[in-house]
């Protein structure tokens, strides 16, 4: 395996954007990899695995973000990464449910 | 008479003398450090960081206890921030380079986050910056010394006037007297306003800048519905109010009523709902919500926070008061569940894997004179209501016949000294550990029930510690290993003509509440406010379809399908709701 850098793109879903919830499930999720994970948003680049970098994106519902994921198991950590930012909506579904 | 309008974000009226809380934000001067004092410094900045970790850890236990998880993913969240690389990076750079204190380095660092996030456009987004004020606050009063938990209680019945609260001031509060919540600042997303909301406490927020003018004492009115905050309300408007206040009682009560009703699915099967409290007032919320009994009375509360081990009088009284309270009800007293992460003292020293350490039965057996003063205490209050007594975390049906043994002996001394007990006080264990599972159709020879206690089971049948950030999203009560071996236990309990309770967090999500009818459980025991909308659903379904869906999700293997079938049948059933 080679270290080539994997670069993912996904919209944020949930309506309440990347506020601290998601972000911590986002980097709860990215330490465990050992690849390099960032995060670009409009030219503005931040490491994924710190969760003040995440949330100083302020990224609202709709707005697209770039993974780049560097490192042995960038593959499988990209997929991971774009999975959850997927269920980011389940977040809202649960405030529904309660 | 004066008319603040705020945004409203908690509905509900409520009338009582106002309490001023100062902002007491400590300040933080530029003052600078010698050379020799840094490596001092940044071992009082680490050891504040660990203790600020632990106070966060701790709300977190009690609001996701309290109000479910997804109000502790909060404090989640804040962990999270605490353990960042960079802020930690940052913090220790400022005092090895720039010779700052630590609490300018802590105040420097957190200003920039809070500037940025007051001036993001998103409103919600906007909201962050109330969380990056929380952890200072905790970092800051921890540095300074100052009391860390600001304790918001009252003397009377008081509305809250503040500033702004954090999460974890909200997560203080006094439940008894606080009537309702108005801050200067804030908007809908705030914690604050989920938590008040979850509280049902009235609450307006985003008032600006006009509470200085308010004293504490003074009367007012907190109008949750319309954001209004009045103060010194003259008496017509009193009287206005005061029918609204009545009105809502009324609506209480009706609530009441409804869960007054029966938890009978539409076929008629009947599930028995019942509470867990941790604290003796908790009783009042149990016989409010039309608990059936307490199913876990967990009793850590008399060890934590005490300089000194409760004596058994100390014990009998906390128990006496909750069997009063609950009126004859069934009351599980489940013994010392001290240990892991909850450690009492310092005395003894740290473990190196303390989920797998000396902890609850355990530690009880180890420190028999202290487990003899609660059994005591047990024995002695069994006679004054409907009691049970239950063994935490038993792994091996050694353990379970040791603490019979201890409750044998005990009830012969009481005998010999006269003193009046129930003899035949049932017992039972909680099943956490898979060995448990495995051996239940032996155990159920020598219990009278079990109560299957999920929070601990999921994390020893999936190996995860869900405190660990690198490992929590591992943790998942929906794991087809984990649903097998809830149904061991039920079959198993089932087989052995012993009662069955599921009790945790699982018992409390309404997401669950079909599978675990379905499971064949008819006995749940659940934070006291889940228990409306649980019974709500009970009265939905039919116990036929609830089988239908466990033998559904038999066949699957994977926890996320399982979650979103489970998810899409609650929204079947309630579709106005989604």
């Amino acid at each position: 395996m080679g270290d080539e850098s994997i670069i993912r793109k996904v919209v944020v879903p949930n309506r309440q954007g990347l506020h601290a919830r998601p972000a911590n499930m986002f980097v709860k999720v990215a330490l465990q990899y050992q690849s390099q994970v960032e995060i670009t948003r409009d030219g503005l680049k931040v490491s994924g695995k710190s969760i003040l970098d995440v949330m100083t994106l302020a990224a609202e519902q709709g707005t697209e973000l770039t993974i780049i994921v560097t490192g042995p198991d960038a593959e499988t950590a990209a997929d991971a990464l774009v999975d959850v930012v997927k269920r980011f909506i389940e977040e809202d579904d649960e405030e529904n449910e309660t | 008479m004066r008319v603040f309008q705020g945004i409203a974000v908690s509905p509900g009226v409520a009338i009582a003398k106002a309490m001023v809380v100062d902002d007491q934000q400590p300040r933080v001067t530029r003052r600078f450090i010698s050379r020799a004092n840094v490596d001092a410094e940044l071992k009082r900045l680490a050891s504040a960081m660990d203790l600020v970790a632990e106070q966060i850890q701790a709300s977190q236990d009690e609001v996701a206890t309290e109000l479910g998880d997804q109000y502790g993913a909060i404090f989640s969240a804040h962990l999270q921030m605490v353990r960042d690389e960079k802020l930690n990076e940052s913090l220790i750079d400022s005092i090895r380079y720039r010779h700052y204190t630590a609490e300018y380095a802590v105040s420097q660092s957190f200003a920039r986050y809070i500037q940025f996030f007051e001036r993001v456009p998103n409103p919600f987004l906007r909201e962050r910056a109330g969380d990056f004020r929380d952890i200072e606050q905790r970092l800051l009063n921890v540095l300074f010394g100052a009391d860390a938990k600001r304790k918001l209680a009252a003397k009377q019945p008081s509305i809250v006037i503040a500033h702004d609260l954090t999460p974890s001031e909200m997560a203080n509060l006094d439940r008894v007297n606080i009537r309702g919540i108005v801050t200067e600042v804030g908007g809908p997303g705030s914690h604050s306003a989920i938590v008040a909301e979850a509280l049902e406490l009235p609450a307006v927020v985003g008032v600006g800048a006009h509470l200085r003018e308010i004293q504490t004492d003074t009367t007012l009115i907190i109008d949750g519905h319309q954001g209004r905050v009045i103060v010194q309300p003259d008496e017509e408007t009193i009287a206005r109010y005061e029918k609204e206040v009545e009105q809502q009682r009324q609506t209480k009560i009706k609530l009441r009523g409804l869960r007054d009703l029966p938890a009978v699915t539409t076929d008629g099967e009947t599930i028995t709902l019942m509470a867990n409290i941790e604290f003796p007032h908790e009783a009042d919320a149990c016989i409010e919500r039309g608990a059936s009994g307490v199913g876990l009375y967990r009793t850590e509360f008399l060890y934590l926070g005490q300089d000194s081990e409760p004596t058994e009088e100390d014990h009998y009284q906390v128990y006496s008061k909750v069997i009063r309270d609950m009126q004859g009800s069934p009351i599980v007293i489940r013994t010392l569940d001290l240990g892991a992460d909850k450690i009492f003292g310092d005395e003894h020293p740290p473990e190196q894997n303390p989920f797998l350490g000396l902890r609850s039965i355990r530690l009880s057996l180890r420190n028999t004179d202290q487990f003899r003063r609660q059994l005591r205490a047990i024995l002695r209050a069994s006679v004054l209501g409907n009691v049970s007594v239950m063994f935490p975390l038993v792994s091996t049906l050694h353990e379970l016949r040791q603490a019979k043994m201890l409750l044998s002996d005990l009830m012969e001394d009481l005998e010999e000294q006269s003193i009046a007990f129930n003899r035949d006080l049932k017992v039972g264990i909680m099943v956490e550990v898979p060995s448990s599972v495995v051996m239940l159709d032996r155990f159920a020879q020598e219990i009278d029930f079990i109560s299957i206690g999920t929070n601990d089971l999921v994390q020893y049948t999936l190996a995860v510690d869900r405190n660990n950030p690198d490992v929590a999203t591992l943790y998942n009560s929906c794991d087809p290993a984990v649903l097998r071996l809830i149904q061991m236990a039920v079959d198993s309990a089932h087989e052995g003509n012993i009662g069955v309770t599921l009790c945790g967090q699982m018992g409390g999500n309404p997401v669950y509440t079909m599978l675990l009818i379905g499971m064949g459980l008819r006995s749940l025991s659940v934070t006291p406010s889940a228990i409306p909308e649980i019974k709500q659903i009970c009265r939905t379904v039919s116990a036929q379809k609830c089988r239908e869906l466990a033998t559904r999700v038999r066949d699957m293997d994977n926890a996320w399908e399982i979650k979103r079938l489970l998810r899409e049948h609650l929204r079947q059933l309630f579709p106005d709701d989604a």
